[in-house]
């Protein structure tokens, strides 16, 4: 009776909009009552999440979801983040993370290329920003004192053109050989672009070397400044709010592109690509032009997103572009669901909750138990060393995350639908 | 001036790239094996090759060195202990992570390559844990003045004792795994298995102890070049494997990837190459260009050779089979 009770479209639609509806409510007063235990607000951010997840499955009416995604991203989330910076912090990240994961899924899950060094491109994108929206040039070019932060919205778009531009460098000689030569010759590029940042403080001081380039210009402090004057809430949350914004705008172009070119011919190339690439061939598919494109426009988006992440942050250093990143990116596609779209935006926003909620929760509660010299078993808190702390434990976790998820569940939590071309309409979930 | 001072460092360099040259070769078989028997990619070798290296020298530290043996002595069973180990860790890999991916039908290329850098992460993270918890990160190799004697060829060529060891051992190993490839019946079934798992299977050979041979081996060297690189470089920590893994790779490729003297070839061109520009590009740049740069050499190098003979040096051009 249960069952049918839910099968019916209606009732499914109510059911999930309630579940949304719950999920804001929860957050709502967490966020007033000011609870800061990062367990419980994490919990109620995957519930969040999940509740729109599955106000998205396809026997909800459009509207509802519509209505449901619109007032959670641009009503609840900026509302609830203008006095909790802390949430918009973490659905920025989720966005930001989410548009990576997508542009690498383009190239792991659609073509079927591994690539290692993904964070380079992003890097790429990060470096135009922060060389040309600061000072950093003013030691070759005397009086050169940054571009100003209306031009990051020329530079965004070019910065794009510029990864994307990196990536079909790259990708024109590597894209010859066999796949399994790729994975490594990526991971090789990525710590090239490491190599570089680090060493092209001199002869001539472009990257400012291991300690980075402090002090990059931010876009949207005018505008915040104007805005906080008649509206009378701090610049630096206007500004989180705009960050949040921008990613988020993003974020669904590049989901609508990515979505739109996976139904297009070109999607289809790209899947034949993957399945059998002598089949694909024969059949006259532009084998290197094809993974070329896919490999510029996931490089292209990547980059995009390094110059949001430049401006946001303000300081970039090399550190923030090491191979741990690549990995991360990859462990959200792989825990989504390789080539599926919904799949890795769902990964991203586990792992980022995971690692900036759940890490940094169990470090702080070890922070507090050392504070207070608890003891455990005979041994005190006091004493465990620092490399212990919870939030060093990334590493581990997305290994052993991957690796478990291809030997038990290869197809992600959300697996990739395969095209279908006959619709099954009398399919009963 | 400046010319006098580049050929004078010329003995030198040589010499610490062959010293390198040797290490990478002896990573480089693990991977080539593997390769030749499976046609994967070990992601997990690199780190195969750090917990040796740990290994060997936490028995030295707290084991060996204190004992009265010859420094000859200590370092053999050093080797020893870090072979075992590494290879049990190569098994528990093949065992744990490769092996139910291969169990199980469909599964495409891409998942061992993913897992198999799931697994490198883990060993490095839980080496690292470990070692954290009696509060160490980087081992020191310990010092045995043995090791640091010298002797001088010529008045630019002076070699220490341990390079000589390492030249030694290296080339030891790696006659012995050629002897085991080539001239025993188990090699044979390992070349058969490369060459055809059906066919060798019809003939009775079990393909399945075949490839946990070739992990097994694979990682018994790795652990010993694990300990050969602690000695050159005078310390290891639970990151150490990742670069070298790297580069190995890229010699093995070099070499021809499934071909064992391409990878012993390989590993003592790059390790030469590598030397050679890192001494020689901040000399004729007048420091323009760093030594640090010697990475991009080897990576330019790698992509130079996958473009124009993706098979290497040695290897057999071979034609796809659809």
């Amino acid at each position: 009776m249960i069952r049918k009770l839910f099968n019916n479209g209606k009732n499914q639609t109510t059911f999930a909009l309630g579940a949304v509806f719950l999920a804001v409510i929860c957050n709502i007063i967490l966020a007033t009552q000011g609870i800061n235990n990062s367990f419980v607000v994490s919990l109620a951010f995957l519930l969040l999440v999940s509740s729109l997840y599955r106000l998205n499955s396809s026997s909800v009416a459009t509207w509802a979801r519509v209505f449901g995604v619109v007032s959670v991203i641009f009503g609840v989330l900026p509302w609830i983040g203008l006095s909790r910076l802390d949430y918009l912090d973490v659905a920025t990240q989720i966005a930001l993370f989410a548009t990576l994961a997508m542009g690498l899924n383009l190239v792991v899950g659609m073509v079927g290329l591994l690539d290692l060094g993904f964070i380079a491109f992003f890097a790429v994108g990060a470096y135009t920003w922060a060389i040309l929206g600061s000072s950093q040039l003013s030691e070759i070019w005397i009086g050169f004192a940054g571009l100003p932060g209306w031009s990051f919205f020329l530079v965004l778009p070019c910065a794009a053109a510029l990864a994307g531009g990196v990536g079909v460098l790259l990708g024109l000689p590597v894209l010859r050989v066999k796949g399994d030569y790729l994975a490594l010759v990526t991971l090789g590029f990525g710590e090239v672009i490491r190599v570089l940042l680090n060493n092209l403080d001199k002869p001539i001081n472009l990257t400012g070397g291991p300690r980075g380039i402090p002090s990059i210009h931010q876009p949207f402090a005018e505008l915040a400044t104007t805005v906080a004057q008649w509206s009378g809430i701090e610049n630096y949350r206007l500004q989180a709010l705009a960050y949040y914004l921008l990613t988020v705008l993003i974020a669904f172009a590049a989901a609508w592109v990515f979505n739109r070119i996976s139904r297009s011919p070109i999607g289809w190339a790209w899947e034949a690509i993957r399945e059998d690439e002598i089949a694909a061939q024969a059949m006259g598919i532009p084998r290197i032009r094809m993974k070329l494109l896919a490999f510029a426009l996931g490089a292209s988006v990547s980059g995009m997103m390094g110059v949001v992440f430049a401006a946001k942050q303000t300081f970039i250093s090399p550190d923030s572009f090491d191979f741990n990143q690549s990995i991360g990116i990859l462990a959200m596609v792989v825990l989504g669901g390789v080539g599926s779209l919904r799949g890795v935006v769902l990964g991203a926003a586990v792992m980022v909750i995971l690692n900036v909620q759940v890490l940094k929760g169990f470090s702080s509660t070890l922070a507090a138990l050392k504070a207070s010299g608890a003891s455990f078993m005979g041994s005190s808190f006091t004493n465990w060393p620092p490399e212990l702390e919870p939030s060093k434990y990334e590493r581990l976790l997305f290994g052993l995350l991957v690796w478990w998820m291809m030997i038990y569940r290869p197809e992600g939590l959300l697996p990739a639908k395969r095209p279908i071309f006959i619709r099954d309409d009398n399919h009963v979930a | 001036m400046e010319t006098s001072i580049g050929w004078q460092l010329l003995p030198m360099t040589l010499a610490d790239g062959l010293s390198l040259g040797v290490m990478y070769a002896i990573i480089a078989l693990g991977y080539t094996l593997v390769y030749g028997v499976l046609g994967l990619i070990n992601f997990a070798h690199s780190e195969v090759f750090m917990v040796g290296g740990i290994v060997g020298v936490e028995l030295l530290i707290y084991v060996l060195t204190p004992t009265s043996l010859h420094p000859l002595i200590q370092l053999a069973l050093a080797l020893l202990g870090a072979g075992f180990a590494a290879a049990a860790v190569a098994w528990g890999v093949e065992r744990y992570a490769y092996y139910p991916l291969r169990s199980r039908p469909g599964s495409g290329s891409l998942a061992p390559l993913i897992t198999g850098i799931g697994v490198s992460l883990v060993l490095m993270d839980t080496v690292r844990l470990f070692e954290s918890f009696f509060g160490h990160f980087e081992r020191p190799f310990p010092s045995i003045a043995w090791f640091e004697e010298t002797y001088a060829v010529s008045e630019h060529l002076i070699l220490s004792y341990k390079s000589l060891v390492i030249w030694g051992l290296g080339g030891g190993f790696l006659a012995l795994v050629h002897g085991l490839v080539n001239r025993t019946r188990w090699g044979l079934a390992l070349r058969a298995v490369a060459q055809d798992t059906h066919a060798a299977m019809l003939l009775g050979i079990e393909s399945r102890k075949m490839v946990v041979l070739a992990f097994v081996l694979g990682g018994f060297l790795a652990g010993m070049g694990g300990v050969l690189y602690a000695l050159q470089f005078g310390k290891i920590n639970a990151f150490s494997g990742f670069v070298p893994g790297i580069k190995a790779f890229t010699a093995a490729v070099l070499g021809g990837i499934g071909s064992i003297p391409g990878a012993v070839l390989g590993g003592i061109l790059l390790g030469l190459i590598e030397m050679l520009a890192g001494t020689y590009l901040p000399l004729l740049t007048d420091g323009a260009i760093g030594s640090e740069y010697k990475d991009i050499v080897t990576f330019l190098l790698l992509i130079l050779v996958l473009l124009c003979r993706p098979t290497g040096l040695l290897g057999k051009p071979k034609a796809e089979k659809v």
